[in-house]
C-alpha cells in the first residue's frame, strides 16, 4: 500500500513513430501547445521601408507565407503575435514601434528584418537613425540583407517556429510570458532634443565592451 | 417514441452555446494555471496605433448624423414606391392615385418639418 506507483513508461521516439504508423498519436500538452502557436504566428501589418515591400511580396501568391500559417497580417497590435521590424527605424519612429510592441499581447516575438532594423544599416552614421531596434525590443530572429529576399523572411519565420516549438511550458526554461515574475513592460523612449531619451533599454541591450588583453 | 421534428434545432442550439463556452473555459483554465496576466499602462491604452492615446474612452460624440439617415429614408422610401407607381400609372384607378398622393404628402411633410427646424444645415 505504501509502495509508490511505478512511473508510467515513456515511449521512445521509435515507438511513437511505430504507433503513429498505426494511427495512434502520442503527444504532450507542451508539444500540442507549441505546435498550435508555431503554426499561427500572426504578424503585425506594419511596414517601415523597402524591406516592407519584400514582406508584402512574401505574403503574396508567389512566395505565399500562408503555407506557414502567417498570412493573417493583423492591423491591430492587440491581435498580433509577431512584430516584423521591416526597415529603417528613425528616431522619430522608434517610440511608435516600441509602443506598438508594448501593446501586443503575450506571447509575442520580434523579427528584425534587414540591415537597418538590425544595426541602422547604410544609415548607421546618420544622426536620425536608430542603430538597431534591439536597443529597445528583444529581438528573436535577425534576418540580414538589404533588403532580404522573401525567401530569407520565410527562412526567418521557419527559424522562429523552430524556436517556439522548443520552448518549455513551465520551469526556468519557459518563455517570459509563462513566468509570473518576469515583467513584460518595455519603457517607451521619447524623441528628445539630441537623441532618444533614454537612448537604449539597458535591460534588453548593453553596448559591447572592449577588453584589452594585458601585454598585447 | 419518435423525437419531435424540430428536436434537432434544440440540439443545434445546445451545441452552439456549449462549444464557445467550452473554448472560453479552456482559455480561462489555461490563464489560471499556466499563463499569468501581464497588463501594462501602454498595453491597456484605449487606442492602439503607436501614437499615445489621449483622454478617456467614455467621451460624448455628436450624434447629429442620425437625422440625415432618417431624412435619407424619406427619399429612399419615396423612390421605392414611386417607381412601381410610375410603371403601373395608366392602369390604376383614381383611388390609388389619391392614396399615393397622400403617401407622398406624408413623406414631404417630414422633409418640410426638418427643413423648417433647420436640420438640413450642418452645425
Amino acid at each position: 500500500m505504501s509502495d509508490p506507483a511505478p512511473s508510467p513508461p515513456v515511449p521512445s521516439e521509435a515507438e511513437r513513430e511505430e504507433l503513429r504508423r498505426h494511427g495512434i498519436l502520442l503527444t504532450s500538452m507542451e508539444e500540442l501547445y507549441n505546435w498550435g502557436r508555431s503554426h499561427s504566428v500572426w504578424p503585425l501589418q506594419f511596414g517601415l521601408a523597402c524591406c516592407a515591400i519584400e514582406m508584402i511580396a512574401a505574403s503574396m501568391a508567389r512566395f505565399d507565407i500562408a503555407r506557414f500559417g502567417s498570412e493573417v497580417f493583423r492591423p491591430s497590435p492587440r491581435q498580433a503575435d509577431l512584430l516584423i521590424v521591416s526597415g529603417t527605424v528613425t528616431k522619430k519612429m522608434a517610440p511608435s514601434v516600441v509602443r506598438l510592441w508594448n501593446q501586443m499581447p503575450e506571447p509575442k516575438y520580434c523579427i528584425a528584418m534587414g540591415a537597418c532594423a538590425i544595426s541602422g544599416g547604410p544609415f548607421k552614421q546618420g544622426y536620425n537613425v536608430l542603430k538597431g531596434i534591439d536597443r529597445f525590443v528583444p529581438v528573436d530572429i535577425y534576418i540580414p540583407g538589404c533588403p532580404p529576399r522573401p525567401e530569407a523572411l520565410l527562412h526567418g519565420l521557419m527559424q522562429l517556429q523552430e524556436k517556439i516549438r522548443g520552448q518549455a511550458i513551465s520551469g526556468p526554461g519557459a518563455p517570459r510570458h509563462l513566468q509570473a515574475a518576469t515583467a513584460c513592460d518595455y519603457p517607451v523612449p521619447e524623441f528628445g532634443e539630441h537623441d532618444l531619451v533614454p537612448p537604449k533599454n539597458p535591460a534588453v541591450w548593453q553596448p559591447p565592451v572592449l577588453v584589452r588583453k594585458e601585454g598585447a | 417514441m419518435n423525437p419531435h421534428p424540430f428536436a434537432f434545432l434544440a440540439m443545434f442550439a445546445a451545441v452552439a452555446v456549449a462549444f464557445p463556452l467550452a473554448l472560453l473555459a479552456v482559455a480561462r483554465l489555461w490563464f489560471r494555471f499556466f499563463q499569468p496576466a501581464k497588463p501594462g499602462a501602454v498595453k491597456n491604452a484605449i487606442y492602439e496605433c503607436g501614437v499615445p492615446s489621449t483622454g478617456d474612452s467614455w467621451i460624448q460624440f455628436k450624434a447629429h448624423y442620425y437625422l440625415y439617415a432618417i431624412l435619407f429614408l424619406v427619399f429612399d422610401v419615396e423612390v421605392l414606391f414611386l417607381l412601381p407607381f410610375a410603371v403601373a400609372f395608366r392602369a390604376m384607378p383614381a383611388g390609388a392615385m389619391l392614396a399615393m398622393l397622400a403617401f407622398i404628402l406624408l413623406l414631404a411633410e417630414g422633409l418640410v418639418w426638418a427643413w423648417h427646424r433647420g436640420h438640413l444645415e450642418w452645425k
